[in-house]
């Protein structure tokens, strides 16, 4: 293998697997580290800058960094990324934070834009390109800010002051909201001589089962998920029949069963066409909902809503099981059973979302493909007409609120480029920093003892009394002591273990302490046979390796990067300081500097 | 602050035929200088009785006084210790392994130990037979008092104060070999390919095996002017020839490559492949591997490898015919037999 290129900024920022796996790469072990020594305002303001909404996204992310967290690759569990994220967001001071959120921009710069809806990414360009004095009208057929974060994610879940408060620094910075005002027509909106528009309007339409039999009949009684999840948050709708059906296996319909219980639900089943370990839902909400006595049935595909005397009395299912072919993929064959038959007053379905542009004309240079989506370009949200851009679930359909926060971070950078009249395709380079942590003999400048505590738990409210009010919060958030405990498992994989060929004497120290066997001192090869050839063998393909350049004795030096602890013994044990442990600190560069 | 060597090992980490991972053969984490040679031997002796399944609880580390016998805490965590005398260890190895035959005995000592202090108890223990491993972790100087030249250092050669040693060496394998020695070995802390197979010949060879380690002390004798510096070794390290161990439980598979030129073996059942580098050496002719040690020194050669094995030595408890099994194991009526065997005693005089 050729010597790692550890100049390439992606090297280092892939082994910090929990960043790396973050769509917009909030650096994750910088903050929880600030989070241990109680630095709140600093860890927050860390995360307002990479993923807007720290509150929110502590309470409601969809976590992409928890798989990824190498504690997990280590141990059982990883480390409780998002409910740190959390703590940061409640210890905070207001006055602490106050002095740092940036204000109005002082001078217009003479460009206006249009950005239709208010979610997560829309509001993600708007604070990108408030400082730089873009003047700014978000439209949006709402109430208030949020998007779906506000109409879809129940109260239970995310306070709605946690969505005011951060929906509120962003419009402090000075775009102005239309909240009430459906966009009709995007030609005309582009008349109006906006320099751009951004079209994030998410995912607004909730699939149905139109073709099952009794679909039009039973219609009082059925209800689409999101829709109603809508309905419930602007208070249209306060109590729900006493036996329920939710319909699907995603964290749309653990929030609607859950949802479901607290408006006078006493029977609520979710049924799903799935084998239970396939369902979309993360796992802790199928947790949650399980707990608040929500029986999850599946392998039952819906066949038939069954009425009596006009109401809708329940629904038949045909009982299957998964085969998987040679490819993985998947097919719910019948078992042969009868059909199963479940009572119910009212059927909630979340069954999936849909993408849905009838306010966009197809003859204003958008060009949409043979599903009814529009084409974006994936690394600038351009579509195909220049001055119009998409993001969030509008751009290639429903994600997540994290992702709707990276694409508003990349369009707010193609919309500033495109209307200073540069090339979108030239894209800024990361803002990369690396710096030795040494301090002196056994003396680093970040706390590198490897903790052995297993995950904390995050302690809930009683369900005696969650369930009677649908505003209260379930989850309670760690306290101080508990976040610190929870903070000392990361295993600081920023810390880089930095290696200097020319400096290795091959006396084997490193070889020798590494609790881990990650480095070995071995002849060169292909990586295919080379990775089998470590001490231990590096089967996971998706972890690099960091190989030297040739040492004095012709060998190399090669480090399997998947489970070092970063404990940083290797330096630590090292005569000639051929390793050195470095932080490395990788940043998405934004549209403007914050 | 740091400097605690975490409890995490590698997921994948292998067990041996017990059932404990290399984890099980740890010690304490080394408090011997960054670098230092040392903790390699530490290691290659974890790994081997990791690799030859040894119980820990079967296995006694006995040391003198020096850098290198402090190191018996760092490797074998859940094994029995001695840290003796300077330069005693031999004997209080031999008493153990009087009491307690049933045991692995590892000696751990330094040139100092052995070649100054020692030197005596040294010849003694050698050609005794006294079965165990006896290592020598050999940097030249006198490291736990800041690096004076030791009685391995050679001639000319400088430590860091930078003034060439006037006096002779003592090669402790020539001298393990004048003594009777029955396994001889030299190796370098920094090539485990060869010194973890010959630390696992070792402890299966039924008698007295000596290891020569070369270890170099990174703080005092690491310097260009040393000869037991890590550059000055591997420049000029020349083996006898590549070495595998098969233990007596394995079968011999594919895994061990082919085309060895002889296959010794251990009194154990073990056995021994020497493949052939060069010429073709042979480690059971004593005259032999005296002349090859000099031969090589004279060329500024260091050799290494397995350089003397006698597979059908007799051991100190053959030599003594000594009771068969552990003096702990013996109950009343083995050690008092009672008037008849007195009677049968008597007679035999008569």
């Amino acid at each position: 293998m050729k010597p790692t290129n550890i100049e390439n900024p992606e090297y280092f920022h892939k082994v910090v697997d929990c960043q790396y796996a973050c769509p917009a790469h909030t650096p994750v072990p910088e903050y929880i580290r600030l989070i241990a020594q109680g630095r709140y305002d600093d860890a927050y303001m860390i995360n307002w800058e990479s993923n807007v909404f720290p509150g929110i996204l502590g309470r409601t992310c969809d976590r992409p960094c928890e798989p990824a967290c190498r504690r997990g690759r280590i141990e059982e569990e990883p480390v409780a990324i998002c409910r740190l994220k959390r703590v940061a967001a409640d210890e905070k001071s207001m006055q602490g934070i106050a002095g740092r959120l940036p204000g109005k921009a002082p001078k217009k710069n003479g460009k206006r834009i249009a950005l239709v809806g208010a979610g997560p990414a829309s509001l993600t360009v708007a604070r990108d390109l408030a400082p730089l004095g873009y003047e700014m009208d978000i439209f949006d057929a709402q109430k208030a800010g949020g998007g779906f974060m506000r109409s879809q994610i129940p109260a239970f879940r995310l306070p709605e002051e946690v969505l005011d408060e951060e929906v509120g620094y962003i419009l402090d910075m000075g775009p102005v909201a239309h909240f009430d005002t459906y966009v009709e027509s995007l030609k005309e909106l582009l008349e109006q001589n906006y320099d751009a528009v951004f079209v994030g309007s998410g995912a607004p339409r909730g699939r149905d089962l139109k073709n099952l039999p009794n679909r039009q009949e039973a219609d009082p009684f059925i209800h689409i998920g999101i829709d109603w999840l809508a309905s419930v948050a602007f208070e249209h709708t306060a109590k729900i029949g006493k036996k329920v059906i939710v319909l699907g296996g995603g964290n749309t319909a653990m929030d609607c069963c859950r949802t479901a219980r607290r408006l006078g639900g006493e029977d609520v089943k979710v049924i799903v066409r799935s084998p239970f370990a396939d369902m979309k839902a993360s796992p802790w909400e199928k947790d949650d909902a399980i707990a608040e006595d929500i029986p999850i049935i599946d392998n039952h595909v819906p066949k038939e809503f069954v009425m009596e005397d006009g109401k809708l009395v329940g629904m038949r299912f045909e009982k299957v099981r998964a085969e998987y072919d040679e490819n993985g993929r998947r097919n719910l064959v019948p078992t042969g059973e009868d059909l199963a038959f479940y009572p119910c007053d009212e059927v909630l379905m979340a069954i999936g979302q849909e993408n849905a542009f009838p306010w966009i004309e197809r003859d204003i240079g958008i060009v949409f493909d043979k599903w009814g989506m529009p084409q974006i370009d994936e690394t600038t949200f351009q579509s195909s007409n220049p001055r119009v851009f998409f993001g969030g679930d509008a751009a290639f359909g429903p994600e997540n609120i994290i992702t709707a926060v990276a694409h508003g971070h990349q369009a707010a950078i193609s919309i500033d480029l495109f209307c200073r009249g540069e090339d979108v395709a030239k894209r800024p380079a990361p803002g990369t920093n690396l710096v030795s942590q040494k301090m002196g003999v056994h003396e680093w400048s970040y706390d590198s003892q490897i903790d052995d505590d297993r995950r904390y738990k995050v302690p809930h409210a009683d369900k005696s009394l969650t369930l009677k009010d649908r505003k209260l919060e379930v989850e309670l958030g760690f306290d101080a002591a508990t976040a610190f405990r929870e903070a000392e498992r990361c295993l600081n994989c920023d810390v880089q273990t930095v290696f200097s060929d020319s400096r290795c004497i091959e006396c084997d120290a490193c070889v020798d302490i590494c609790p881990t066997d990650c480095i070995n001192f071995i002849d060169n090869g292909e990586e295919e046979e080379l990775r089998e050839r470590l001490k231990i063998p590096a089967r996971n393909t998706d972890q690099d390796l960091y190989v030297s350049g040739d040492l004095p004795t012709g060998r190399v030096m090669v480090k399997d990067e998947d489970v070092c602890l970063h404990c940083g013994l290797c330096a630590e044990r090292c005569p000639t300081s051929a390793w050195d442990m470095q932080k490395f600190l990788y940043e998405v560069t934004k549209a403007a500097p914050l | 602050m740091t400097y605690i060597r975490p409890n995490f090992r590698h997921p994948d980490l292998p067990s041996n035929e017990l059932g404990y991972t290399r984890q099980e053969y740890e010690g304490s984490l080394s408090t011997l200088c960054a670098g230092c040679g040392h903790d390699s031997v530490s290691a290659a002796i974890i790994q081997a009785c990791y690799e030859i399944a040894v119980p820990p609880h079967k296995v006694a580390k006995i040391s003198g006084i020096g850098c290198s016998s402090k190191t018996p805490t760092y490797f074998l965590g859940q094994s029995h210790g001695f840290n003796s005398v300077h330069g005693r260890m031999p004997s209080v190895a031999t008493g153990a392994n009087l009491a307690n035959r049933d045991m692995v005995y590892i000696g751990v000592s330094g040139d100092g130990d052995t070649a100054s202090i020692g030197l005596g108890q040294f010849g003694h223990v050698a050609r005794r037979n006294l079965n165990m491993l006896y290592i020598v972790e050999n940097n030249g100087c006198y490291g736990l008092t800041k690096g004076q030249d030791s009685a391995t250092a050679d001639v000319g050669s400088a430590s860091k104060k930078g003034v060439p040693n006037p006096y002779e060496s003592i090669d402790l394998c020539t001298t393990a070999l004048q003594m009777g020695a029955t396994f001889v070995a030299r190796s370098f802390s920094g090539d485990k390919q060869q010194l973890v197979p010959l630390i696992k010949a070792a402890i299966s060879h039924s008698g007295f095996a000596f290891i020569d380690v070369i270890s170099p002390c990174v703080t005092f004798n690491n310097n260009p002017q040393s000869t037991k510096g890590y550059e000055y070794v591997r420049e000029h390290m020349a083996a006898t020839g590549k070495m595998d161990f098969v233990p007596v439980r394995q079968e011999i598979t594919a895994e061990y490559e082919p085309g060895y030129a002889r296959e010794v073996t251990l009194h154990d059942g073990s056995v021994i492949h020497l493949y052939k580098q060069g010429n073709d050496f042979n480690t059971q002719d004593r005259n032999e591997a005296v002349r090859a040690i000099q031969n090589h020194k004279e060329k500024g050669e260091i050799l290494t490898g397995l350089i003397y094995l006698d597979p059908d030595c007799s051991d100190f408890h053959e030599l003594q015919s000594t009771v068969k099994k552990p003096l702990r194991d013996l109950n009343e009526d083995d050690l008092c037999p009672g008037g008849r065997a007195l009677q049968a005693i008597n007679a035999n005089l008569r």
